[in-house]
């Protein structure tokens, strides 16, 4: 192709060619194989697709030896674009000195993108592996402690990508 | 006579239904078809492998409302889709499934309407067609749905002329327009071993009244009259519910018919190549040629779908270009070249 914008073609089609059969040919063999080619298909309900662990499911809590690894610090609630993260901070005798007395994700609003995964500096807020999500309602969306804790045999796949990958 | 009228009617209720069955069936062949070329499933839930599925859909069809556009002419939006359909189903009533057989002492011909010009029945009828089509089209008041019409009606007539021409080869080589007489003549064989099927006889007829049969079916690579990105749905885009299924069935219904004609014409319709010489009995016999047809019927039809998911939408210019200045020579001059050979041989 030159830069005065003709069109060079090595040579010109024969009548063979113009008629189309020899490239229909080609085209059906391609197809016709494709028939008979493995599917990927995943039959949802029966079987279920498995994730990585570099998936993004749904944000969940670290909990380590009985407690929440979260130290309150409001960080990820911060820096949530969708603004879903709701953390009050309270005290507690324990070494961390602060916990969260609340901590809600209202997943209607959560986008999956990982930033309070990325900036909470406890490693205490992590993206499981889940991606059912199911809400009958605005309320039953917004999960409180009892659903997002997880302990750290559950998340270990994720926690162990975490500390390859960071 | 009265059994006579007995027999039509038995033959008449058992071809709508099961021409009916087998259309609705199609539909699910297509789907399932489609997915697997596409590296899907397609519908498998249904039912056993989904079999089902179609007809649960015709339901569906049949229960949803009916909307009739507010500028829309209405006597002719509800005449329309009925055309389309009468036209689809009658088509397949001169078309022989199976041989003579003997049936409770009486002679039965395995086809609805024994007509002495059955090609020519099947060509008016289905030039018919596209009055269903161009109407809904032109009473929708839509503009996607005029310009659907009216290529159909410019393409059916273009492809008419050559699927018209390419079946005059046929005639001349068999001398008779009873499709009953066209399968007799293919049942011999030539040199004593090849089958007499035309389509070893009149390969160009046969290759131009195919292309021929997609333009006339709608389907791709010839679906203008529908295309999607550039008129919505084409002239059904402001049908709804049964009157959309209607047209759906039609469309099918003309698949099922055109892939029947061209068993008939060139693929020697109910005759399986040697099994005279099997030894069977005369009922044997003719239940195996109406699995034949059925055999070579699903072949034909298979053929049709995987074209579909092979080669592109032909562009309007190219359209009319192959059926002007391709086919319709190439249909004329196989006229010409039988008609000399026949008269050399002779």
């Amino acid at each position: 192709m030159g830069s005065t914008g003709k069109i060079i073609r090595k040579k010109d089609l024969s009548i063979w060619q113009k008629s189309y059969i020899p490239e229909i040919v080609k085209g059906l063999r391609q197809t016709i194989a494709e028939m008979f080619k493995p599917k990927f298909t995943i039959q949802y309900p029966e079987e279920r697709f498995k994730p990585q662990p570099s998936f993004r499911g749904r944000p969940v809590l670290v909990q380590e030896n009985e407690v929440e690894r979260c130290v309150a610090c409001g960080l990820c609630s911060r820096v949530c674009p969708a603004l879903a993260i709701e953390v009050q901070a309270s005290e507690t005798p324990l070494e961390k000195e602060r916990y969260p007395i609340k901590f809600e994700i209202n997943m209607v609003r959560c986008i999956f993108c990982g930033f309070c995964e990325e900036v909470c500096p406890e490693e205490a807020i992590v993206m499981s592996n889940e991606y059912e999500l199911v809400f009958s309602s605005q309320e039953e969306a917004v999960f409180g402690k009892d659903k997002l804790l997880k302990t750290t045999e559950e998340l270990k796949d994720r926690l162990e990508f975490l500390r390859q990958n960071r | 006579m009265g059994s006579l009228l007995l027999i039509s009617v038995i033959k008449f209720v058992a071809y709508v239904s099961i021409v009916l069955v087998t259309v609705i069936m199609l539909v699910y062949a297509e789907r399932r078809v489609s997915a697997f070329i596409q590296n899907r499933l397609g519908p498998n839930r249904v039912g056993p492998w989904g079999l089902f599925q179609a007809l649960v859909d015709v339901v569906k069809l049949l229960l949803k409302e009916d909307i009739v556009p507010k500028n829309a002419y209405k006597p002719v939006h509800d005449l329309a889709p009925i055309i389309s359909i009468a036209v689809a189903l009658s088509t397949f009533a001169v078309i022989p499934f199976g041989n003579t057989i003997e049936l409770f002492g009486t002679q039965v011909k395995l086809m609805i309407a024994d007509v002495n010009v059955g090609i020519l029945y099947l060509l008016s009828i289905t030039s018919l067609g596209v009055y269903g089509v161009t109407l809904a089209g032109w009473s929708s008041n839509n503009k996607y749905s005029l310009l659907g019409g009216l290529r159909s009606s410019a393409q059916l007539i273009s492809y008419e002329l050559s699927m018209g021409l390419s079946i005059i080869g046929v005639l001349m080589v068999c001398g008779t327009l009873r499709l009953d007489q066209i399968v007799l003549h293919q049942t011999t064989y030539l040199w004593g071993w090849l089958p007499a099927w035309n389509i070893f006889l009149q390969p160009v007829a046969f290759f131009t009244f195919f292309i021929a049969a997609f333009a006339e079916t709608n389907r791709l690579p010839f679906d203008l009259p529908e295309a999607e990105p550039e008129l919505v749905g084409g002239y059904h885009t402001e049908y709804t519910g049964l009157k959309f299924g209607l047209f759906f069935l039609a469309e099918y219904a003309n698949m099922f018919t055109a892939g029947a004609v061209i068993t008939t014409l060139f693929l020697g319709g109910w005759h399986l190549p040697y099994a005279e010489y099997l030894g069977l009995s005369p009922t044997m016999l003719s239940i195996l040629q109406v699995l034949t047809f059925c055999v070579k019927l699903v072949l034909v039809e298979l053929f049709f779908i995987v074209v579909r998911w092979t080669i592109p939408r032909f562009r309007y210019d190219q359209l009319m270009n192959i059926g002007w200045k391709v086919m319709l020579p190439l249909t004329l001059a196989n006229v010409l070249v039988t008609g000399a050979v026949m008269l050399l041989i002779q």
